[in-house]
């Protein structure tokens, strides 16, 4: 199946993007028609957000088409105002029009409703799916808001003091990857699944971070299963389709952190 | 009857006054799982809850099997899918992302800004009340036409809301201030009162008078000035 993609995503806000490469064990796109469940998919969200990656990956790994409907960085449209009145914040799944939120709760939702399609997503053993929650929620609310820090940081103090706590995170993941991929290439075993996606989403806007701050924020000294983990992920076909490049990205980064001249 | 293997151990370190806590002992109960409850001094760490949650060390820790499980949302999850009767999630996919969705926002959200009304005064409390309630607000609507937010019985929502009902409600009358009045907020109170119609839910929520002593004593401590 070819790959689309729309060249001008910044003007346009509707583009079709189907975007997962067939194996040979994949059923053909006919086949697919009688084991999915009914419905369009779309997805409301930005090429540079790592949250928006991660239903973005389940979509590929349960080869699902979907409509990714983009959004103008500085507005927020009609449509993701009505779908997430709450937090009306991207990525927004839409499933026949029934708008799912919050990036990792859409993973969750995607590997329960195409079960039958592709790897499962979420561990089989409910020890293991916990440690994967468990993780799964301590990057999202301690070391992606490390992350962030380091990147709004101002002077070596609290640059210093940030880099400490990204390191702390870091020794964490490292052996919370040697206990939950038991010696395979992937948290989730032999094939990616909602731990990987959780981290691997953050994989570019660590690479512009370290670009930025000519510091390596994932050290092969430090953390060697992390970063060999990384290098897998990123060349995943379900992953890179959609991982932003490292120098749009930092264009990106410098354009939304400038700081106003005085 | 959950089946139990002769193996089976289930350990849950806590604390009785904590939210998050007693909804563990709520879903452990709904499932009728035997547990043994290790009373936890939260101002007193003991070396058993820094060796099982090493990454936070806080209670609630399950201990399933020598295996430890800390963080209330996941340790609930884990539960459902460990002792597969009485579901505390929905079965479809759809309802079950959007009670992650309504749990997720109790927890960072709704907590987080009923915390902030406990301690301020005059227009920074008003803020902070009138904050809370905006959040509040999309759990009311939630309820219109349901005895929980589970629908005819309690699932994983109410389990996670006991903490508006019994800790934030609760502490309402030492705030001084009705953060959840009942004209604002009638389907929440309507709510509230099913829940104590439930006897599981009356088994697992510390009582009342104790409770309050409790919260008024931790006030007196942080010098916060309690009506």
């Amino acid at each position: 199946m070819p790959h689309r993609s729309n060249v001008n995503a910044s003007t346009c806000q509707n583009i079709t993007f189907f975007s997962h490469t067939f194996t040979l064990t994949h059923p053909s796109v006919l086949d697919l028609k009688e084991i999915m469940p009914s419905g369009e998919v779309k997805l409301i969200g930005a090429w540079a957000s790592p949250f928006v990656m991660r239903p973005r990956v389940a979509l590929n790994l349960k080869s699902v088409p979907y409509e990714f409907l983009q959004e103008t960085f500085g507005s927020k449209s009609e449509l993701l105002l009505k779908s997430n009145p709450v937090h009306k914040k991207i990525p927004v799944l839409l499933h026949a029009d029934k708008p799912v939120c919050e990036s990792n709760i859409i993973v969750e939702y995607i590997d329960e409703t195409w079960s039958s399609s592709g790897p499962s997503i979420l561990p089989s053993h409910p020890y293991d799916r916990a440690m994967a929650r468990f993780w799964a929620a301590y990057i999202d609310e301690k070391w992606f808001v490390a992350l962030r820090n380091f990147l709004k940081a101002e002077g070596e103090e609290e640059k210093k003091a940030v880099v400490a706590q990204m390191e702390e995170g870091n020794a964490l993941l490292e052996k919370a990857f040697i206990d939950c991929s038991k010696g395979k290439p992937f948290f989730n075993g032999d094939n990616i699944g909602y731990l990987d996606i959780s981290l691997g989403s953050f994989l570019a806007w660590l690479r512009v971070t370290e670009l930025a701050a000519s510091h390596k924020l994932l050290d092969e000294a430090k953390t060697p299963s992390l970063c060999k983990w990384a290098e897998l992920f990123c060349n995943d076909p379900a992953v890179k389709p959609v991982m932003p490049e490292t120098a749009k990205l930092a264009e990106f980064a410098k354009k939304i952190f400038a700081k106003p001249q005085a | 009857m959950a089946e139990r293997s002769e193996t089976e151990e289930v350990k849950l370190l806590g604390m009785w006054a904590s939210p998050f806590s007693r909804r563990i002992e709520i879903a452990l109960t709904l499932k009728g799982v035997a547990y043994e409850f290790s009373e936890q001094d939260i101002t007193n760490k003991s070396s058993l809850l820094l060796q099982l949650n090493p990454v936070y060390k806080m209670i609630p820790v399950l201990v399933h099997n020598g295996k430890p499980i800390s963080e209330s949302l996941v340790i609930l999850e884990y539960i459902d899918d460990t002792w597969r009767n009485n579901p505390i999630l929905p079965q479809d996919p759809c309802e079950r992302a959007t009670a992650r969705f309504w749990a997720k926002l109790i927890d960072q959200q709704i907590c987080v800004a009923a915390m902030k009304v406990v301690g301020k005064v005059g227009e920074e409390r008003d803020a902070a009340v009138e904050a809370a309630r905006d959040l509040l607000m999309f759990l009311e609507k939630e309820l219109v036409g349901k005895d929980f937010f589970g629908g005819r019985s309690l699932g994983f929502v109410d389990i996670v809301a006991t903490l508006v009902a019994f800790w934030l409600m609760r502490t309402e009358d030492l705030l001084g201030v009705k953060v959840v009045p009942v004209e604002l907020f009638p389907e929440i109170h309507r709510w509230v009162k099913n829940l104590l119609g439930n006897d599981v839910i009356k088994k697992c929520t510390p009582p009342e008078d104790e409770h309050l002593a409790y919260i008024r004593a931790r006030m007196d401590k942080l010098n916060i000035k309690s009506a």
